[in-house]
């Protein structure tokens, strides 16, 4: 059922957001913090011990795949409910910031997956450039 | 009759949320397919009319939260807001399981926290350049240029103005947007041309939609390589950026 697959991901989210209010609570801070990754890092245990095990159904799985995809959505509406107006003051800092990550992270894109001419070899076969389900 | 209309829309306004954000994300597809040709992903431009939404909204009213502050369009800011969007979120990790993670092996792992980090000092070292003196604020910023998830979910955890978080927003937004351009055109000067470098290259990036769109311009079939390392980076940003790394920052700050 569509239902226990929502549950699971209410079980995480909810175990997640204590362990996260814990996390706050310890550090001084009286907020959630961590709360988020922590569920998402259980839900994948989950997820992954429930589905070698068969113990989940398809159906169960679709109520996860759902919430899933409303992500975006639900990004769009919360960048549809900042302050926008407020940031614009701060917008250089956000497009020099955004520009400046990227470019450092490209040129440490090499330093970290090294040489591969072994993998290159195997790995050999073209594939369409451009068109592509993006 | 008009306030009729508008009384239907205020009383049931997640639902009024659902069909506004439905029609915002059809018009966005609608320009990536046929201004861009699916160059830039429809989920950007999406979140690109989200913002424009949200400063209509705040010109409109003068409040400080966006379109959600039209009283009939305030289910927009119940669908966005904390709940609902940190529940999606997790969802998002859905797909992702370990057996993918141990193929991705050390190097993805390592390139997850070097990119997480990396991300957070370089837009920590911005934010600092810009003014910003308040730990909380520069944090905030730095979680943004991770992923425009981390940002709001470290800002919110940290208790961010919303300016400082709708800023951690844009600049993850301008690195998405940046990395699903890009992508095609940096492949073959950084090596990005086989399954281990596109593993690191999505824990360097982290940016789902970012990676998975600029990979699949330059080689659909590096895309799972490069969506498996990316779907951890997320998560790890909202795990490290609000704990360990705000408070170095609070530290240095």
């Amino acid at each position: 059922m569509v239902i226990y697959g929502v549950a699971i991901l209410a079980g995480c989210f909810l175990v997640g957001t204590v362990v996260g209010e814990f996390i706050g609570a310890l550090m001084g801070v009286d907020s959630n913090v961590g709360g988020v990754g922590v569920a998402m890092l259980l839900l994948i245990i989950v997820v992954d011990r429930l589905v070698k095990s068969g113990k989940i159904a398809e159906p169960s799985l679709d109520g996860l795949s759902f919430w899933n995809q409303m992500y975006i959505p639900v990004v769009i509406a919360m960048a549809a409910s900042q302050n926008v107006l407020g940031a614009l003051t701060g917008g250089a800092l956000a497009i020099i910031a955004g520009i400046a990550v990227v470019v450092i992270s490209w040129a440490c894109v090499p330093l970290l997956s090294g040489k591969h001419k072994e993998e290159e070899s195997s790995y050999s076969s073209r594939a369409l450039r451009g068109e592509a389900d993006a | 009759m008009l306030d009729m209309i508008k009384n239907v829309f205020v009383n049931n306004g997640l639902v009024t949320a659902f069909l506004v954000v439905g029609i915002t994300m059809w018009v966005a597809y609608f320009i990536s397919g046929k201004l861009t040709k699916g160059r830039i992903h429809g989920s950007a431009i999406a979140i690109v009319l989200g913002l424009v939404l949200a400063y209509i909204g705040g010109v409109v009213t003068e409040g400080t939260k966006g379109i959600s502050d039209i009283s009939f369009l305030s289910g927009i800011g119940f669908l966005g807001g904390s709940m609902l969007r940190d529940f999606a979120i997790v969802a998002t990790s859905f797909g992702a399981n370990f057996d993918e993670v141990k193929k991705a092996g050390f190097r993805g792992v390592i390139s997850l926290f070097i990119g997480v980090i990396l991300s957070f000092v370089v837009g920590a070292i911005f934010a600092f350049m810009f003014g910003y003196k308040d730990a909380v604020d520069i944090a905030t910023i730095g979680a943004g240029t991770a992923t425009y998830i981390v940002g709001p979910v470290t800002g919110a955890a940290l208790g961010a103005s919303s300016e400082v978080i709708a800023i951690s927003i844009a600049a993850g937004l301008v690195k998405s947007v940046l990395v699903m351009v890009g992508t095609p055109f940096i492949a073959r000067f950084i090596g990005l041309n086989n399954p281990m470098t596109a593993m690191v290259y999505g824990g360097l990036m982290g940016t789902t939609s970012g990676v998975a769109g600029g990979l699949a311009a330059t080689d659909p079939k590096l895309v799972p390589y490069g969506a498996v390392t990316a779907t951890f980076y997320t998560g790890l940003g909202c795990l490290l950026a609000p704990t360990v790394l705000f408070l170095l920052t609070d530290l240095i700050f």
